[in-house]
């Protein structure tokens, strides 16, 4: 496979998509574990919803 | 299952724990698959190898516009039926709608300059498109300004419904006006006019891109929820703090 006199525009093109991509994932990845830190240290104060359910538990 | 039923946050939860790893399997599988089909992919006999920026800007720009389209559904949610979970979807989407559209000018600039000789040019489908990724930016901006989440909702499922105008004008500019930009040679009248050697990689790319939205908004709205619960704990710790402080 060769990628002719543009080659460097193609490349990155990719790189970019890749990083944004790559950006995304880590933004939701870090975002759910730090939503699951905050609530597991308010559960772990005595604090607890209504419905007396745990709001770390998926069910 | 249906809407009602994901009504109940719990609920939609549970199902998105059971959800995400199908849907992120199948998004990598089909990556993987479209990146290979790019790969292999022929020369087009005008662009020569510059046709493989087509694999990216393609489904990039398709879901710049979806996005904003889902987002116009959840926000008549918002404003007609009231579900609890349609302002939490067009929050959500708005920051993977924008980064779809940012991809989506900046690969089409990079193809541009080899096959145009421009980077950028002021016609109607480009500056459309820059329009979106500004109202995108000014939705998110919206989202962070106001504290309260349903006041935010009201206010921003406005901002998206009014935005939405702008879809078909993106769509149509080509048509429209006198534009650089190629007019639609996938979904138009008469079927598609793109060779199978491309258009074959480019639906397998189209199809990883969209499971890619779904996936990742899918995780977004789970973290929306738990944000949400996180708020609402410490509202009720701040009000347990306040009625400690009455009572002694």
């Amino acid at each position: 496979m060769t990628l002719g006199p543009y080659a460097s525009f193609i490349v990155t093109s990719y790189l970019v998509v890749a990083a944004v991509v790559l950006i995304l994932i880590v933004w939701v990845a870090v975002d759910y574990r730090r939503q699951k830190l905050r609530l597991s240290e308010l559960e772990a104060s005595g604090i607890t919803r209504r419905s007396g359910r745990s709001a770390t538990d998926i069910p | 299952m249906t809407l009602t039923d994901l009504a109940n946050p719990s609920r939609f939860l549970a199902l998105t724990a059971r959800l995400l790893p199908w849907f992120a399997a199948a998004t990598a599988i089909l990556l993987l698959i479209g990146l290979y089909q790019s790969a292999m992919a022929p020369d087009d006999y005008q662009q020569g190898a510059t046709v493989k920026i087509m694999f990216i800007h393609v489904p990039n720009a398709w879901l710049s516009m979806f996005v904003w389209s889902v987002m116009s559904v959840a926000a008549l949610g918002t404003l007609v039926w009231r579900h609890p979970l349609a302002d939490v979807a067009a929050k959500t989407a708005a920051p993977i709608g924008a980064a779809f559209t940012f991809l989506a000018l900046v690969t089409g600039s990079l193809w541009g300059r080899p096959m145009w000789g421009t980077y950028w040019e002021w016609d109607a489908r480009l500056t459309s498109v820059l329009i979106l990724f500004l109202m995108y930016l000014g939705l998110i901006a919206l989202w962070r300004a106001v504290e309260d989440p349903s006041r935010a909702a009201r206010a921003a499922a406005v901002l998206t419904l009014v935005g939405a105008i702008n879809l078909p004008i993106i769509k149509f500019s080509v048509d429209w006006w006198n534009t650089l930009h190629q007019p639609a040679s996938v979904f138009r009248m008469g079927g598609s006019t793109l060779d199978r050697a491309f258009l074959v990689p480019l639906m397998v790319m189209a199809a990883a891109f969209s499971l890619l939205f779904i996936t990742l908004h899918l995780a977004a709205m789970r973290n929306e929820i738990l944000r949400r619960r996180v708020r609402s704990l410490q509202m009720a710790q701040a009000r347990m703090t306040q009625a400690g402080r009455r009572s002694a």
